[in-house]
């Protein structure tokens, strides 16, 4: 889609200075990117034909399955509630626009812990079952297996369901009022414009938390291993850890980010059939469909039940183990673990906006110069690597880097710098943005793309530079975007766990690793306080978030 | 702002780094067992010596950190429970020999590298649970009658590329050579009860369930459920199952270790070896046996009570665990061959 570059000093010094940064920026997040493909092409044993002739087959299938699955389930539920929410007039209405989203603070691992002791055997679900119907073991009757893939798909789309929530609210709420209005008066019904304008206008945002979802589901490996689902990214540990093939476990992951690069091109394809802009009757007050007593009841029910599953049911049993192990939190250092967390997460989340709005804008200046949308994409791919194998590609350059600072020291000045950014906070954060730059890339690309180019010329004819016209024009107009995106990474990172447990330093816990060092020996009960509040931190920058989308249309 | 708020992150991130060059004296070490396991140790050792510990935990990726930081790693210590590890970071070149009286004289050869790049700390028996109400006395005696089509639909057990299992797997092939071993792992897998999942207490909770009669299982976690206050259901799990130590008339039970290595650039080379024959000694060798049920290494110290009465004298393999890790990739090749997990 050329049709919105900016044609006014494209070739002057000012857009190229955006040109050579966010290419200096994007190789530096794609560095770990680039480590894995090392390993990949370099194996010390290469065990690909092994693993074409024999598991890659089922590894590929059940991924396929498993996003397939967890895709259409997070549509259904997202882009339902979004429209119901925003376009319907309902009791209920305000508090389910904000609880919708409190999914997004449960971590998948835990709710897949929860779910099991409530489903399983000897959990109370089945001896309920049991004690009813006098079955004595579990031979003498059939209980769907919550270890299985459709176990899978349930638990990952109970947590990621809110992006798809997330994207389409923001879309449905973006919209101008007129176009429906028009729909209407051409004599749709609500439906019918639903179909027609909401839905087509609101496909991009859409798409793009679709393929959010997506990458989730293909690097989860925190439920896939407790269910014992045979995935890609339970493969990639397989292969790394148990055949002590780092090479195929990278192999592995290098395929499954062809997986990524198909997804992200899909989205994109989703998002250039469409291009429209709103420039004037956007904060024009929404106007929603009143619903009678049948369809407010229904509504109600549709909203309720995502949150009910995903959020009031692990959330209360957390809370019932917690209240037995209170003293044990009273003795941790729990502030200390607390703040670790919102320090890395914090970090993370401001310098990954930081990289996304020079990425995005850069892009947007330079729509036509050579391979700066390649290099953006290509930027993304972080998105799609386990956090483990993710940890070893940051490893890599960055061990790299500060062994040949420390030999030339050493060669130049008999001094030793030893290791700079290994082992130190630095690695943790910097893994958090090759991890989590995708989610805030997509959020801000999508919010400035909704600007239309004609702002863009207007400010710089009037004689601001690129970065004025950033600042003065686009941030007030893209706030709820980045706010989006600046939240979405903060509780992603908040929750993320396996590259935290490799890259941090000594004596250094998080809240997540130190539920997990209780969880990944199915002991939850000690933990859950922990979890919770993990879970509760999580659900501030949820609600926060909640507003100040709201926020972009009511506060005008 | 960019340049300003990434060196705001860049001043915040190096006053709150960890600073390897630190002078006290202290021991750094990289961990794979888990934090509760051994911070008492930890604890009683910096009393005991002034040497301060710091830990880096994961169950992963450890040893590729080690590896990519090389001569300025901070690292002087890997930590392992099993002896993969051991063997990959021997194998790799990342131990430094270590020659210690204290540790000879504690540690058996057999639960040593020959070299002394890594010392076993603890042992155990990878034992077949039995279901008290379904599985006779002596109707299974050893690894290789797992493959019987009697048990066909009556075996459960965790992933077979977990790394106890491979380890087994591997003593599989070191004994009786790799055709042969898949031929007993193709059968084993025709009797398995269900996908194999969950841990290795799981298996057994399945047996209290009624979902299988037999299942493989480390012996210390036989202790574990046995005295599981936390959750008592776990005592009826235990209590469910018979302990059989297989291949007692041949080899024996086939025996696995947790351990550690000294880093090839171990900054507190000292310090660390200090701390590998504490870990050896007799007060913390009491400790494994009674807080985690583990086979002490050294011959003197006596195991835990519970251990004695219910798992008495047993005949463990004898097989130096180097041959075992070595087939250890050929083991996980064999899983997906016969599609184990799937």
């Amino acid at each position: 889609m050329k049709t919105h570059s900016i044609r006014i000093n494209n070739t002057t010094s000012n857009t190229t200075g955006w040109y050579i940064s966010s290419w200096g920026a994007a190789l530096l997040v794609a560095l770990p990117v680039l480590s894995v493909f090392y390993l990949a092409l370099f194996p010390e044993e290469n065990i690909w034909r092994h693993l074409a002739d024999t598991i890659l087959p089922v590894y590929i299938s059940t991924t396929l399955k498993l996003m397939f699955g967890v895709a259409s389930l997070s549509v259904i539920i997202g882009v339902t509630t979004a429209w119901l929410v925003t376009m319907c007039q309902f009791p209920g209405k305000r508090f389910f626009e904000w609880a919708l989203l409190l999914p997004f603070a449960v971590p998948a691992y835990v709710i897949a812990y929860i779910y099991t002791d409530i489903l399983e055997f000897a959990g109370p679900v089945q001896g309920f079952l049991r004690d009813i119907f006098g079955w004595q073991s579990a031979r003498d009757y059939w209980f769907p297996e919550i270890r299985s893939l459709s176990g899978a798909i349930l638990m990952l789309t109970f947590v990621l369901y809110p992006y798809v929530y997330l994207m389409s609210r923001a879309a449905f709420l973006e919209q101008s009022m007129s176009l429906k209005d028009a729909s209407r008066l051409m004599g749709c019904n609500p439906w019918q414009s639903f179909y027609r304008i909401s839905l087509p206008i609101a496909r991009p945002s859409i798409a793009v938390g679709l393929a959010l979802v997506s990458m989730e589901t293909l690097n989860d490996f925190g439920t896939v291993d407790y269910f014992a689902v045979q995935s890609m990214s339970a493969g990639i540990y397989d292969t790394w850890l148990n055949m002590g093939n780092l090479g195929g476990a990278a192999q592995i992951a290098t395929m499954m980010m062809i997986f990524v690069v198909v997804l992200i091109a899909l989205e994109r394809i989703a998002r250039a059939k469409q291009k429209q802009f709103h420039s004037t009757d956007r904060f024009k007050a929404i106007q929603a469909y009143p619903l009678n007593r049948v369809r407010s009841t229904l509504a109600f029910l549709a909203c309720l039940l995502p949150i009910l599953l995903g959020f009031i049911i692990p959330v209360g049993l957390l809370v019932s183990y917690s209240a037995s192990h209170l003293d044990q939190f009273l003795s941790t250092d729990f502030l200390a673990h607390a703040s670790h967390s919102f320090l890395l997460s914090g970090g993370a989340a401001l310098l990954c906006l930081t990289l996304a709005v020079l990425l995005t804008y850069a892009k947007r200046l330079n729509p036509n110069r050579l391979g700066l949308t390649s290099a953006v994409r290509f930027s993304s791919l972080g998105y799609a690597l386990p956090g483990a194998v993710l940890a070893i590609g940051v490893i890599i350059p960055l061990a790299a880097f500060d062994n040949r600072v420390d030999a030339f020291m050493r060669a130049q000045f008999n001094f030793s710098t030893g290791l700079l950014l290994s082992g130190t906070v630095f690695a943790v954060i910097f893994a958090y943005c090759v991890r989590f730059l995708a989610v805030a890339t997509g959020a801000v690309d999508s919010s400035l793309n909704k600007v239309t180019p004609t702002m863009d010329m207007a400010s710089r004819s009037l004689g601001m530079s690129p970065s004025k016209t950033l600042i003065k024009v686009h941030f007030p107009l893209i706030k709820g975007g980045l706010l989006t995106a600046t939240l979405v990474v903060f509780v992603d990172c908040m929750k993320e766990l396996p590259a935290t447990l490799i890259l941090r330093p000594f004596n250094y816990d998080t809240l997540a690793t130190y539920v997990y060092q209780y969880a990944s020996d199915e002991q939850l009960e000690q933990c859950a306080l922990a979890a919770l509040l993990i879970v509760l931190v999580g659900i501030i920058p949820v609600i926060l978030l909640s507003k100040s989308i709201t926020g972009t249309r009511t506060a005008h | 702002m960019l340049r300003k708020s990434l060196f705001a992150l860049a001043t915040l991130s190096t006053t709150l780094a960890f600073n390897p060059m630190a002078q006290a004296e202290e021991v750094n070490i990289y961990s794979y067992r888990q934090p509760f396991l051994i911070e008492p140790l930890l604890t009683a050792f910096t009393e005991q010596t002034g040497i301060k510990t710091n830990v880096v935990f994961a169950k992963k990726g450890l040893l590729e950190r080690l590896e990519h930081e090389g001569r300025n790693s901070p690292a002087d210590i890997l930590l392992t429970s099993d002896i993969g590890p051991l063997f990959d970071a021997t194998e790799k070149g990342l131990f430094a020999p270590l020659s210690s009286d204290i540790v000879n004289a504690n540690v058996p050869a057999q639960f040593r590298d020959p070299e002394g790049r890594w010392v076993g700390l603890t042992s155990r028996a990878r034992l077949i649970y039995a279901s008290k109400d379904r599985v006779k006395d002596g109707e299974i005696t050893s690894y290789e009658e797992l493959a019987d089509p009697k048990w066909k639909g009556r075996i459960c057990t965790r992933s077979g590329k977990h790394t106890y299992n491979l380890s087994l797997i591997g003593s599989m092939i070191a004994h009786h050579g790799e055709e042969e071993a898949e031929n007993w792992l193709g059968a084993l897998k025709e009797n398995l009860a269900q996908k194999p999942q969950g841990n290795d207490r799981a298996q057994v909770k399945a047996i209290k369930e009624g979902v299988c009669d037999l299942a493989l299982g480390n012996s210390y976690y036989f202790g574990h459920m046995l005295t599981n206050d936390k959750e008592p259901e776990q005592k009826t799990w235990a209590e469910s199952v018979n302990l059989v130590f297989p291949n007692q008339a041949d080899r024996g039970a086939h025996m696995n270790i947790s351990g550690a290595g000294i880093t090839k650039h171990a900054p507190h080379a000292a310090a660390a070896q200090k701390l590998i024959e504490f870990l050896t000694e007799e007060e913390s060798q009491k400790y494994y046996a009674n807080s985690n049920f583990e086979f002490p290494v050294r011959p003197n110290t006596p195991r835990s009570e519970l251990i004695e009465k219910y798992m008495g004298e047993f005949k463990g393999d004898s097989i130096n665990l180097q041959e075992v890790s070595a087939q250890r990739s050929a083991a996980a090749k064999l899983v997906d061959k016969v599609g184990f997990d799937n």
